[in-house]
């Protein structure tokens, strides 16, 4: 009975037997002879044989076994062969003696607890010290000689999920608890707990003290982590971190293995791994022999690295070999990938893997081989297999498509204000289009159409129709028309267009019919595709462009209307008045109509039931969509176009935000000029005040070179008016350039006309100044 | 095809939020509980829910949050589907509340009118839901993996995925015991719905025989006394549960439980079932099963749901985590907060531990759907549940839409209002976390 199997013994091989019913926890005696397996409806002793189990004593005993033999925890003491306690769900504290001479091995019963004892735990060293943790919020020391608890530990009202003493300080022991909390307690002391911290979110379901190292702590909870701490400083300090795939049910520290240990998890997930806690991302050695979840684990031997226990809910006991497990990191292929902020990609992997193709076909773009410049050193305690990755960038094109070029120039060329609105929009139209971007086009095109005065849609449609044969236009066609364009407008526009042109014929034929509406809804129908399709269809389409021709031909008529006097300010002015300035743009678009030649009177009387503001949720819309893809130059521009038009429909916030980002991305591409465009035809209070930030400027007096106090361009001091102009020798107050060799300079303008002529310095004084 | 049975018959429009509580107590002690909170002026409209549970706006907040989380865009199911399966489960519980608010929110997100004109127009895959709704709706426990695996095994066509099944019993089981929570508060049907909706409080007739629970500003003489006796006695039997050392015989303890959970005598009496409006039983299969003891002793019936051995912290959690995190987090806070919800208050009484009153409630559902807690003494059920609140709270947990004014207003006589509230959402909690349960470990067989 008493011999003790040495360390070395790793004969054995991995086996299990059947049990009858799933099990809860097992613990080993402390010659690793014989496992004790408590669950619900099992508590059986089993002897570890060379090749099998062998039950050796059923502790189940009585014809109607009690709630007090279901049993949540099971401990084996490590110091008294005969001795067991285990936790019962109902509440009870049950220790048995093996040395009984009768059948029923019950020994002690302990119903102090309210509630679920979730766990018992004997003291490493002390024979009749007995901890408990229950779900009733209470930790109970029990002295086996007394009968009853010595002390109790108050976890206020918190459920206790696991208690462990410490290996090495016999007063110690840790408990974790269902708020995440994990608290250390001096068993002298049952007033109040010597430390807590909150090591996870959500239950901690277990903890386990490092057999060697007296300060750690690991500690396991419902949040998948497993964490180990040090408890030696003064706030216990996280050392390493462990992400599972699962909530951690058990966590034990390898004997004999500084930086292992092993882990099961509660639910999902049935292996057990065995993790280095320095390498936190891939499980050291896996089991995977149970079919449901691993509910116990325990190390054979403590001082025996190589055999692990586990019992299951899949009713089965398990002896795991180590040579047997399944090594994660040999199936692994370590490789990384990520994107640098030019667009560049870099991209590590295994060095066998790399050189396996040298003969692919070399990245068009450029494909620089970089050499490693670090190498990890190899730790001899890591059992890691080393790995040694080449590290490629690839960078992207100059002029490739993911640059943002297309930004750049339409900024540059975009007009958003000094132009009548639908100007502004055939002009913008009309650069996205030379910048390949139909979608954004046709979006300008349509803002114009429907936001354009009522008469206005029609040129281009009356203009389509006196080719088809000069039909008079009716009034439904228009609504139609619109319409057509309502359902998908936030998604894209080139179906829109097709139904659109579809509508016309369509209302062509049917124009004796009476009902706009039916056809209205008609289209409304046709134009309600999946996004799916119309995205793909958009990128097919590019051939088609000829169906554009619809808005593109309008362009030359407009032209009659560039230079009417009544041309409204930018809508951006009147803020106080939105109102004012749409009739305003009303009353202007109206007039050149008439002399419109393709454009029948009726059409002109015509009093529209769609008014702008009618359209104004659909552009809504699709600002957001813009905005949500990325494209805030869209949203913002379309903003600052449409001005009042739509600025009451978003919300303040919305748009200052789309500013800021749109400004923001201006200058970060160094386009100053256009970000102060911006910025000045905002009418978002926050955003106009960027202008009004940092505008003081101090100057010196060219002559005296003393401040400038006073306002005003006279030195206060020298009496002479400063920063005079070298050419005209007026007082300069807009640009000033100056000469950085001799200082002297004025007017832009003046500066640039005389240096193209002389190469000398306006002022005489001789100095040879270049304007660059 | 039923044909419509009746005239619709002018009503009245019913004033307050619900049928059991005068709209000027909810006010009153709503005021006291500054109901005014971030919570409910978050939400543009407050309808009639919110208002009831703004009584007790700690849970108001995370119920809202939860529900939110449901109906938000987010999600594996479109959101027309999630009406829609919101309207089916409230469906088997006759809520037209819920079905009348979801019909109109489903057609808002888009859904396909036709739908609404009974199951059968429903897409073949919301149909297959049928017998899991039908399951968890009145006896989840026979839920086994075999119904999990008919929706979600490759070859079932159409496939639901394990996302949007898990998804569906949430939304599920979450219309099922907000149902209860309607019914067993009287919540009348939103004013702009049409007044199809009988309210709960059965006939007129009925409403007017019964005087209203009796307020403190007119006691019943007699009555008001017995009342307080009642009070006074149940705290001295709580007083007595909380200290009791004396020991059961685990025999003892198993036959309490049996007891608590066959005490047949609750079932509620009339058992004449009105045929089901046309609005209902459109989105109804099979409307004969209902709610049944749980029974293990039966030969092919399931054994005993031991809380330990499935719990919602350990494993239930775990399992939603992974499959729908966002709302394994929701729904925890949810719990947490239901089970320590208190104000120390009982009727006139203040400072009192009513913790293990709550903990009788709650297992006391648990155990008519047929969980058992190993560490709970049911004895406690019986001692401090009186009849008319086991009446009570029995039949707005299985049957919900026979619940009754008379049921409301007999039990705890004396109790506030908002106390009365606070049962039914522990109500609703309980028998959420219930079905949620074997749902889940259903779908745990089914993975493993």
């Amino acid at each position: 009975m008493e011999k003790m199997s040495c360390p070395s013994t790793v004969s054995g091989r991995t086996m299990f037997c059947h049990l009858d019913a799933p099990a809860n926890a097992i613990s080993v005696c402390r010659d690793a002879t014989q496992v004790v397996v408590a669950g619900r409806n099992i508590f059986k002793i089993y002897a570890l044989e060379e090749d099998s189990f062998v039950e050796r004593l059923n502790l189940r005993v009585g014809r109607k076994p009690s709630l007090n033999f279901s049993c949540a925890d099971v401990m084996w003491h490590q110091m008294e062969e005969n001795l067991l306690a285990t936790a019962a769900t109902n509440g009870a504290v049950v220790t048995w003696n093996l040395a009984r001479p009768c059948r029923n091995k019950q020994e002690h019963l302990f119903t102090e607890h309210k509630r679920t004892v979730n766990k018992v735990c004997f003291h490493p060293t002390e024979v009749h010290m007995l901890l408990s943790g229950s779900q009733d919020g209470f930790m109970k020391c029990f002295d086996l000689r007394k009968k009853e608890s010595v002390s109790t530990f108050s976890g206020q009202s918190e459920s206790v999920r696991d208690v462990q003493f410490s290996m090495k300080d016999y007063f110690t022991f840790a408990a974790s608890f269902e708020n995440g909390n994990v608290q250390l307690w001096d068993i002298r002391r049952p007033d109040r707990y010597e430390r807590m911290f909150t090591a996870h979110t959500g239950p901690v379901f277990c903890c386990d003290w490092h057999p060697e190292d007296r300060g750690w702590l690991a500690t396991g909870g419902r949040d998948k982590m497993v964490k180990v701490w040090d408890m030696t400083t003064n706030r216990a300090k996280e050392i390493y971190c462990v992400q599972t795939i699962a909530s951690v049910a058990r966590v034990k520290w390898r004997p004999e293995r500084r930086w292992h240990l092993a882990t099961c998890s509660m639910m999902v997930d049935h292996n057990i791994y065995v993790w280095d806690v320095r390498r936190p991302f891939i499980p050291f050695a896996t089991f995977e022999e149970h079919k449901d979840v691993t509910t116990g684990i325990v190390w054979r031997h403590q001082h025996d690295p190589y055999v692990l226990l586990s019992g299951s809910k899949d009713s089965t006991l398990y002896q795991h070999m180590f040579k047997d497990a399944s090594r994660p990191v040999d199936r692994a292929n370590p490789e990384g990938l990520c994107f640098g902020l030019f667009g560049d990609l870099a991209f590590a992997a295994k060095e066998s893997l790399m050189t396996g193709e040298a003969g692919r076909k070399p990245y068009p773009a450029g494909d620089r081989r970089y050499p490693i410049f670090f190498f990890k050193k190899p730790d001899v305690t890591e059992q890691f297999a080393q790995v040694a990755s080449a590290l490629s960038v690839f960078e992207s094109e100059s002029d490739g498509s993911s640059r943002m070029d297309w930004f750049i120039k339409t900024a540059r060329r975009y007009l958003l204000s000094g132009k009548p609105f639908a100007e502004l929009c055939d002009h913008n139209a009309k650069v996205a289009k030379e910048l390949n971007r139909p979608q954004v086009s046709t979006t300008w095109t349509m803002l114009r159409i429907m936001f354009s005065d009522p008469g206005n849609p029609a040129p281009p449609a009356n203009h389509n129709m006196s080719k088809l044969g000069n039909i008079p236009l009716m009034n439904r066609y228009s609504c139609a028309f619109f319409l057509s364009f309502c359902p998908s407008f936030h998604s894209v526009f080139l179906p829109s267009i097709h139904s659109f042109i579809f509508s016309f014929y369509l209302s062509i034929e049917n124009e004796e019919t009476e009902g706009s509406d039916g056809q209205a809804e008609y289209l409304f129908g046709d134009a309600e595709l999946d996004d799916d399709d119309l995205y793909s269809m958009e990128h097919e389409n590019q051939a088609e462009e000829a169906e554009f021709s619809l808005p593109q031909e309008a362009f030359p008529l407009r032209h009659e209307i560039v230079d009417h006097p009544a041309a409204p300010e930018p809508p951006a002015e009147k803020p106080e008045s939105p109102q004012v300035s749409g009739s305003e743009a009303e009353s202007f678009c109206l007039t050149p109509m008439e002399s419109f030649s393709l454009i029948s009177v009726s059409q002109l009387l015509y009093q529209p039931q769609l008014t702008p503001s009618f359209f104004s949720p659909v552009v809504r819309e699709m600002l957001d969509h813009y905005a949500e893809q990325g494209d805030v130059q869209m949203a913002v521009s379309v903003l600052i176009v449409l001005g009042d038009r739509i600025r009451k429909e978003i919300d303040e916030l919305t748009q200052e935000h789309w500013y800021m980002s749109y400004i923001d991305l201006l200058q970060r591409f160094e386009l100053w000029n256009v970000s102060n465009e911006v910025i000045k035809l905002s009418t978002c209070s926050a955003i106009t005040c960027l202008n009004q930030a940092s505008t003081t400027l101090h100057i010196n007096c060219s002559n005296c070179k003393r401040p400038m106090s006073n306002k005003g361009w006279i030195c206060d001091r020298c009496h002479q008016c400063a920063s005079v102009c070298a050419v005209c020798h007026h007082v300069v107050k807009g640009l000033f350039v100056w000469c950085q060799g001799c200082s002297h300079g004025g007017h832009l303008e003046h500066v640039m006309e005389w240096l193209k002529s002389s190469n000398h310095c306006p002022a005489g004084c001789g100095h040879l100044c270049e304007y660059t | 095809m039923k044909e419509e049975s009746a005239v619709e018959v002018p009503q009245p429009l019913p004033s307050g939020p619900s049928a059991f509580i005068p709209a000027q107590v909810i006010l009153d002690e709503g005021a006291r509980q500054e109901v005014m909170t971030d919570t409910l002026l978050s939400v543009s409209h407050a309808d009639h829910i919110a208002t009831i549970m703004g009584l007790h706006p700690a849970y108001l907040g995370c119920f809202l949050r939860t529900q939110n989380a449901l109906l938000q865009p987010d999600g594996p199911l479109p959101l027309p589907w999630r009406h829609y399966i919101i309207i089916m489960a409230s469906a088997r519980h006759q809520c037209s509340y819920l079905v009348k608010l979801h019909s109109s929110a489903f057609q808002l997100a888009g859904g396909d009118e036709s739908w609404l004109r009974g199951l059968h127009c429903a897409p073949p895959k919301i149909q297959r839901l049928q017998t899991l709704n039908k399951l968890l709706a009145h006896r989840p426990w026979l839920i086994t993996q075999e119904h999990i695996q008919e929706l979600v095994c490759p070859g079932a066509d159409p496939r639901w995925s394990l996302a949007e099944l898990i998804q569906a019993v949430v939304l599920m089981s979450h219309a099922h015991s907000l149902a209860s929570f309607i019914w067993g508060c009287g919540i009348h049907p939103e004013p702009d719905s049409t007044a199809e909706q009988h309210p709960p409080s059965a006939s007129p007739a009925e409403r007017l025989a019964q005087p209203p629970p009796p307020q403190r500003e007119d006691p019943n003489r007699q009555e008001w006394t017995e009342a307080v006796n009642e009070v006074q006695l149940l705290m001295e039997k709580m007083m007595l549960v909380q200290q009791q050392e004396e020991e059961f015989t685990p025999e003892e303890m198993v036959t309490r439980f049996e007891r608590e959970r066959t005490e047949s005598i609750l079932e509620p009496a009339e058992v004449v079932r009105a045929a089901l409006p046309d609005s209902i039983s459109r989105f109804v299969q099979d409307p004969d099963f209902i709610y049944q003891d749980f029974s293990p002793r039966g030969e092919q019936s399931p054994p005993t749901m031991r809380a330990q051995d499935y719990s919602w912290e350990d494993h239930g959690f775990s399992l939603m985590n992974r499959l729908y995190g966002e709302m394994a987090q929701l729904l925890d806070e949810k719990f947490q907060v239901v089970c320590a919800l208190t104000y120390h208050t009982m009727a006139m009484h203040t400072h009192v531990d009513t913790s293990t009153l709550r903990k009788a409630l709650w297992n006391y559902i648990h155990c008519i759907y047929g969980i058992r807690h190993d560490d709970y003494d049911y004895g406690e059920v019986n001692q401090l549940l009186e009849r008319s609140l086991k009446v009570f709270v029995k039949t707005a947990a299985c049957h919900p839409e026979k619940t009754t004014l008379r049921m409301y207003s007999s039990f705890w006589r004396q109790f506030l209002h908002s106390e009365k509230v606070h049962v039914n959402l522990l109500l609703m909690e309980a028998r959420l976390q219930a079905a949620l349960l074997y749902a889940l470990r259903a779908i745990t067989r089914y993975m493993t």
